[in-house]
């Protein structure tokens, strides 16, 4: 990563009275063998952030089984750094809703929900959180996390594998490597 | 068997029916309580199964299934009806039997019979401002009636709680306070790592200890005896799964052999065999998670990621099989979906021994360790008499000592041709409960280790033709999950959907076994007494 990428909104990169003292600064170093790394903090910042997701433990029905596999011994989620679960939204990054959500849960799922700190993110897992799922046609379920609370990765099945839920989480990995870290809170906005 | 009907029948007047080899007396609604109050009495009917709530269109109806504890095999039914008004009502029998707190507190919510003499007549899975009861037939299910609540709210602790009672020939209409206004009250769950799934409790506390635990549930009602008067009968299979998902497998069995000896459709030995092996390695697996989850709730994470192991290669096998992991999605009406693999046989035969060696290690690391030990033993007692009041089947009452297990006593698929023993254990503490899961995965091996070489070859699944359609009448069928007695009742009217159906939940009867143990234990200690009983939610709220 180099210092002349760097692109700051409405001002130009002739605009600085500084780059060549920095860059020569940088360069200088290198030479002498002082290992730097220059970058934009974004980068770094999300780089950190999507690599220590903390999930909460909110699991409803069947699909919290499966998320425990992902948790255990076979596939095992610690490998991405997502293994911190935390029991408390106040802690947690991303809220895995497992299972379905039914009406008297409502309230509750977006009181977690709102407890969470900025950043923060939602999976809907399997079809129940999804779309209602089998119990769709029931006067008690929610027809999908989505008009409760906004969602960002849908991981389908009934329920999905625990390879399905890994690669959902690598999705959102992807997601938050790809936001610009200084326009949240608010709605994420993806840089270009 | 006969004398107390003809007795019954005598007495107070009752019709009496045979359906499929069981009695059924129907009474007068006045005289519900005082024939139960007589069964209990004089014969030993101490032991109520199940309350099915009835619509029959223009009255509003209860069945009762009761049981001898002594002589468990035959179920005598007792049914009762009252017409179909604004505040329907029958009298209470939970002063007979505990289980029936629970029941009829379910049958208020979803038909909107009022139970006199009562004491707790909140509605226990609907939220309390639900417009309307949703189980009887003219519910109107305009999505505008009840909207989703979309603002966060918060938990009240308090809450009041209307009853009727009789008195002087005239019905009194009282509310209490749940808790007086000066005890400590904590709200436990529904979202909480140690709960199991999202159940709410209210614990009212002195200091440390627990005075009194109000569970409230309903948080993943998901209406499915609803859903299958909408569903045909190979629909409603892909519900039964996801009902108590850890035995999912056992549950649909249960369904298909009601439609099967509704049907009259004999099902392939082959089919029966398959079946039975896939029973026993689901109780495996459920019993390994119960067990890991329960180690993980005393602070032992190394025990469930050891237990998350085991399971896993079970779920490597079904996978194989059936196409489904945690979800066999296996048994159909009239036999399984497809055949076995052909590696089925020698993988089931590697895990046997691999399993045994494992029970071992996990013997040796965790039921010995004194830390274990010193937070299991002397506590959580539940008595033989209280836990057949309570209905508390499976292994929770097996550990107090009650003899229940349906594989012995009505023998369905091909338990009546294996060799195995119903672990029993006297004392009723949380350790027996804890002990009795890891003696019931070795003779679930002893199961399967016999059956396994004896699969007949020959056809897997005998299909009925066309649309399934049950002849009208009422069919029965419980089978023994991994966490006790799971009931089928089915009322068809001959049509290719039911008429109504009823799932018995074996956990809603733990949880009021949790309620009646808990108190006057110390709050971390209630988390393990309800690891012990090992309740799956979604089984509880359907």
């Amino acid at each position: 990563m180099e210092v002349k990428d760097i692109r700051i909104p409405n001002m130009k990169y002739e605009d600085f009275k500084d780059n060549e003292y920095l860059e020569e600064y940088v360069d200088e170093l290198r030479k002498n063998g002082v290992n730097i790394f220059v970058g934009k903090i974004n980068d770094f910042l999300n780089w950190g952030r999507s690599n220590s997701v903390w999930p909460l433990t909110f699991a409803t029905s069947c699909c919290g089984i499966e998320f425990m596999c992902v948790g255990a011994a076979h596939t095992d989620f610690a490998r991405f750094g997502w293994e911190v679960t935390r029991n408390s939204p106040r802690q947690a990054d991303v809220v895995f809703v497992c299972g379905t959500i039914v009406h008297k849960m409502a309230p509750v799922l977006k009181r977690l929900y709102e407890q969470m700190a900025e950043p923060k993110y939602v999976m809907a897992i399997g079809s129940c959180a999804i779309s209602g799922g089998p119990f769709k046609n029931s006067y008690h379920v929610v027809k999908g996390v989505q008009e409760i609370i906004p969602v960002d990765v849908f991981i389908p099945g009934c329920p999905p594998r625990p390879d399905a839920i890994l690669y959902g989480m690598m999705q959102l990995s992807r997601k938050i490597k790809v936001q610009n870290f200084f326009k949240l809170p608010g709605q994420p906005e993806i840089a270009e | 068997m006969k004398e107390p009907i003809e007795k019954i029948a005598e007495l107070y007047n009752a019709e009496t029916t045979e359906n499929g080899g069981r009695y059924e007396l129907t009474l007068a609604k006045e005289n519900i309580h005082d024939a139960a109050a007589y069964l209990k009495r004089e014969y030993g009917y101490d032991f109520l199964l199940e309350m099915v709530g009835m619509d029959y269109g223009d009255t509003l109806g209860v069945i009762y299934y009761l049981s001898q504890s002594t002589n468990p095999a035959p179920l005598l039914v007792l049914k009762t009806s009252t017409e179909k008004s604004d505040y329907p009502e029958l009298y209470s029998v939970c002063d007979l039997w505990d289980s029936a707190e629970f029941y009829e507190r379910e049958v208020y919510d979803f038909f909107g019979i009022m139970f006199i003499n009562h004491p707790d007549m909140r509605r226990i899975f609907l939220r309390s401002d639900w417009n309307g009861y949703p189980l009887r037939k003219d519910y109107d299910a305009n999505p505008e009636l009840n909207p989703i609540p979309h603002r966060n709210e918060f938990l009240v602790d308090m809450e009041r709680v209307p009853s009727i009672t009789m008195s002087m020939g005239k019905e009194i209409e009282t509310t209490r306070s749940l808790f007086d206004h000066d005890e400590y009250i904590v709200n436990f769950g529904p979202q909480h790592p140690a709960m199991h799934g999202v159940l709410h409790l209210r614990v009212s506390l002195d200091g440390e200890v627990v005075k009194s635990v109000d569970p409230n549930f309903g948080y993943i009602h998901r209406g499915v005896e609803k859903l299958c008067e909408r569903y045909t009968y190979p629909q409603i299979l892909h519900l039964t799964d996801r009902l108590d998902y850890l035995s999912g497998t056992i549950n649909r069995h249960a369904f298909c052999l009601c439609c099967e000896k509704a049907l009259g459709l004999e099902v392939p030995e082959r089919a029966v065999y398959i079946r039975t092996i896939f029973d026993e390695l689901t109780r495996i697996a459920s019993h390994l998670l119960g067990w890991g989850s329960m180690c993980m709730d005393m602070g032992s994470i190394t025990a469930f990621i050891y237990g998350m192991r085991d399971r896993e290669k079970i779920m490597d096998i079904f996978e194989e099989t059936a196409g489904g992991r945690l979800m066999a999605n296996y048994s159909v009406i009239g036999g399984v979906a497809n055949d076995i693999h052909p590696n089925f046989v020698k993988r089931v035969k590697e895990f046997i021994p691999y399993m045994r060696k494992m029970m071992k290690e996990h013997h040796l690391f965790f039921t010995g360790n004194p830390i274990a030990r010193g937070r299991m033993d002397g506590i959580g007692y539940l008595s033989k008499e209280k836990a057949i009041s309570i209905g508390a089947t499976g292994p929770g009452g097996r550990a107090s000592g009650w003899r229940n297990d349906i594989r012995k006593i009505e023998p369905y698929a091909v338990y009546d041709k294996v060799d195995f023993e119903e672990v029993i254990r006297a004392d009723g503490l949380t350790f027996d409960r804890y002990v009795i899961r890891l003696d019931e995965i070795e003779q679930s091996l002893r199961i399967i280790e016999q059956l396994i070489d004896r699969i007949p070859e020959g056809a897997f699944l005998n299909k009925p033709k066309g649309v399934v359609k049950l002849p009208a009448g009422e069919y029965f069928q419980r089978v023994e999950n991994a966490r006790g007695q799971f009931c089928v009742h089915i009322t068809s009217k001959g049509d290719a959907k039911p008429y109504r159906v009823k799932f018995r939940s074996p956990c809603l009867t733990l949880v009021s076994a949790l309620k009646e143990v808990a108190p006057t234990h110390k709050i971390a200690d209630l988390i393990m007494l309800g690891a012990s009983f090992d309740y799956v939610i979604p089984c509880i709220d359907r």
